[in-house]
């Protein structure tokens, strides 16, 4: 075998130019893939990332039929303390869950005694949300970067048009699940940048002033979110609740929750997966250029050589060697390839990386790219063009080793 | 036993309609440790006999048999393996693979046809190149040697085998005579030293002096055969 590299190696140092320009072809297409990946990459985990960790978490969990009820924010669909207990104890069973945060979801009406506006509310225990929502913070503009009881959290939109300082006082109006109307005043707390660009109507106020607006006696549960240890991990951990959380039904004898991870709740999602599909495209630009570059260079090379297998089929080399011999300079191409490809992409992430490009995203703004490029990523890039250039030069192999040799030989 | 066997041998080519008769219902005899040589004009069938005896091809009828083996009937895969265990092959262009050296093209048919041991290999590939007054150049490449020495590189391959029979087919075509003589010389040499049978095609009258049995060929039939020490019989 190694006496069959030495000759590939050989036959490919023989024409150099053809060679090198083949093997840059390659390089270019594995360097563009490489870094495409990285930037693409980068971007779409800032993007995830900014969505689970400024509000959505990883997974939430919600009582069954609440996801498609949630834009009239339904008290009814809550979950009390039994079906909680069973809940957390679901949540304690999977230490894939670094937190977890318990919102009371609800919608109000907002006055500052001038204005009235209808808002979203969420109260939550400050220190879970910020633990499972660790951006949170960030998203406070004005105030400090937390929630007090009998503080709110205005959303910025209605800060704005409503002329809403930290410091004022304002008027939560909300209708509780018996029907009856109840109010409390808050004073502003913080104006809360939206997340997910311009809109958003949500605002924050500690759990126990949720309880008491909505004049409930005991804790209900709107909905749960969850953040992991690992995000690599959220099919994994989403599939243990599902199997855990299925088991309990309803008085229907239906599944009681549903457990949803931040895909199937955030819009945002199309665009992660138009990221992947868009790197896949160019995965298979990179198969083409690997396909279309080896294959005319070893047919090339085998049309060169036809006095040359004439010559060796002549004197017994077997077809099969023929063939390992033009499919080992393929080979070789391919590795040559993707060593320098993978050498200089990684030198051009790296780069990018101390260049520090910044982006904005929704209202995050100067976000720094950081791509980077995971081994298992190198790896499956190299190990394609090789597989590629190898089967790229199947073709003109096969008819090297197939080529009578009284025909080769006559070749002029 | 005869080394060579060939009974009412034909090869017929058959291009669109045409059909062209190259060999006629040859029969002949070749015994083993013979320089023979078969010569004729162009066209007369000496390349499509060699051909035929070197497994490169197949008879239309008649059969062959080379070294007991009726080559008619081989495969693909087992012509191959045939003729790197029984015959070793000299051209009128050389046909030196030009990425080896002149020691790797000489090596070759051992490495990569007959797997040897390192060793042997070695010490087989020097003793030829020394025979053929190669091994000096033995590190050069094909590009770096002359045609005469390329040819003498080509006898080496072709012996490095310990072949029974080697076929040269016009391996003087493109030497100047002192050097076609010189190689014949060789292959004379080895014939003796080895016991090889060497059947060579020729243009060449004065090269073909030096055949011990002339077979002399004309419109693929066998026209006249000449004998020095009586090792064919036709």
């Amino acid at each position: 075998m190694l006496n069959l590299f030495k000759i590939a190696i050989r036959n490919l140092m023989r024409y150099k130019r053809r060679t090198l320009l083949t093997a840059s072809l390659i390089v270019v297409g594995v360097v563009f893939v490489l870094v495409f990946i990285a930037v693409s990459g980068s971007f779409k985990n800032m993007m995830v990332s900014q969505i689970t960790d400024s509000f959505l978490g990883h997974i939430q969990i919600h009582k069954k039929g609440y996801v498609a009820s949630i834009d009239t924010l339904p008290l009814t669909m809550n979950m009390g303390p039994q079906t909680l207990k069973k809940v957390e104890k679901a949540i304690n069973d999977i230490p894939e869950i670094e937190a977890s945060s318990m919102r009371i979801k609800f919608g109000g009406m907002l006055s500052n005694f001038v204005e009235t506006t209808n808002v979203r509310l969420n109260g939550v225990y400050p220190e879970d949300e910020i633990m499972t929502v660790p951006l949170f913070p960030e998203r406070i503009m004005r105030g400090d970067k937390t929630i007090r009881k009998g503080e709110i959290l205005v959303p910025e939109l209605l800060a704005k048009g409503m002329k809403i300082k930290v410091g004022d006082m304002i008027v939560i109006v909300a209708t509780n699940k018996d029907g009856s109307v109840n109010g409390k005043q808050f004073k502003v707390g913080g104006i809360l940048e939206s997340a997910t660009g311009p809109g958003g109507r949500d605002g924050y106020i500690h759990i126990n002033d949720a309880l008491e607006v909505l004049r409930m006696d005991r804790v209900e549960i709107s909905e749960i979110a969850l953040r992991l240890n690992n995000f690599a991990n959220l099919e994994n951990v989403h599939n243990k609740l599902n199997d855990i959380l299925s088991k309990e039904l309803n008085k229907e004898g239906k599944p009681a929750f549903e457990v949803h991870t931040w895909e199937k709740l955030s819009p945002f999602y199309n665009i992660a997966r138009m990221i992947d599909i868009m790197t896949l495209s160019i995965k298979l630009m990179l198969i083409a250029i690997v396909l279309i570059s080896i294959m005319n260079v070893m047919i090339m090379a085998v049309y060169e050589r036809i006095r040359e297998i004439g010559t060796i089929a002549a004197i017994g080399t077997l077809p099969g060697k023929i063939l390992s011999m033009f499919v080992l300079e393929g080979f070789s191409l391919g590795v040559l390839g993707a060593l320098i490809g993978n050498l200089i992409g990684v030198s051009v992430v790296y780069i990018l990386n101390i260049a520090e490009i910044t982006f904005n995203f929704g209202r995050q703004t100067g976000l720094v790219l950081s791509p980077t490029v995971s081994p298992a990523d190198i790896a499956v890039i190299s190990i394609m063009v090789i597989i590629v250039s190898v089967l790229a030069s199947l073709q003109p192999a096969f008819k090297a080793s197939r080529m009578e040799p009284i025909k080769a030989l006559r070749h002029v | 036993m005869s080394l060579v066997i060939a009974e009412n041998l034909s090869k017929t080519y058959i291009t669109g309609e045409i059909a062209i008769d190259a060999l006629k219902g040859l029969s002949f005899e070749i015994e083993p440790a013979s320089f023979i040589s078969f010569v004729g004009p162009s066209g007369s069938g000496k390349t499509t006999l060699l051909n035929l005896i070197g497994c490169l091809d197949a008879p239309t009828s008649g059969t062959l048999k080379v070294s007991g083996a009726d080559v008619s009937l081989l495969g693909r895969k087992s012509a191959a393996d045939f003729r790197g265990k029984t015959i070793g092959f000299i051209f009128q262009d050389f046909n030196l693979l030009p990425v080896l050296t002149v020691y790797e093209n000489v090596e070759y048919p051992l490495l990569m046809v007959q797997n040897a041991p390192a060793g042997e290999r070695r010490s087989r590939v020097l003793s030829l190149l020394d025979s053929v007054g190669m091994a000096g150049q033995k590190d050069k490449y094909p590009d770096q040697i002359s045609g005469g020495q390329k040819q003498r590189v080509a006898v080496a391959r072709a012996l490095v085998t310990k072949p029974k029979l080697v076929l040269a087919d016009e391996p003087t075509a493109n030497l100047d005579h002192k050097t076609a003589y010189m190689v014949i010389d060789i292959m004379k040499k080895m014939k003796d030293e080895s016991g090889t049978t060497f059947i060579f095609s020729t243009h060449d009258q004065k090269v073909v002096g030096e055949a011990e049995t002339i077979y002399t060929l004309e419109d693929g039939e066998l026209a006249g055969r000449n004998s020095k020490g009586g090792n064919g019989h036709a």
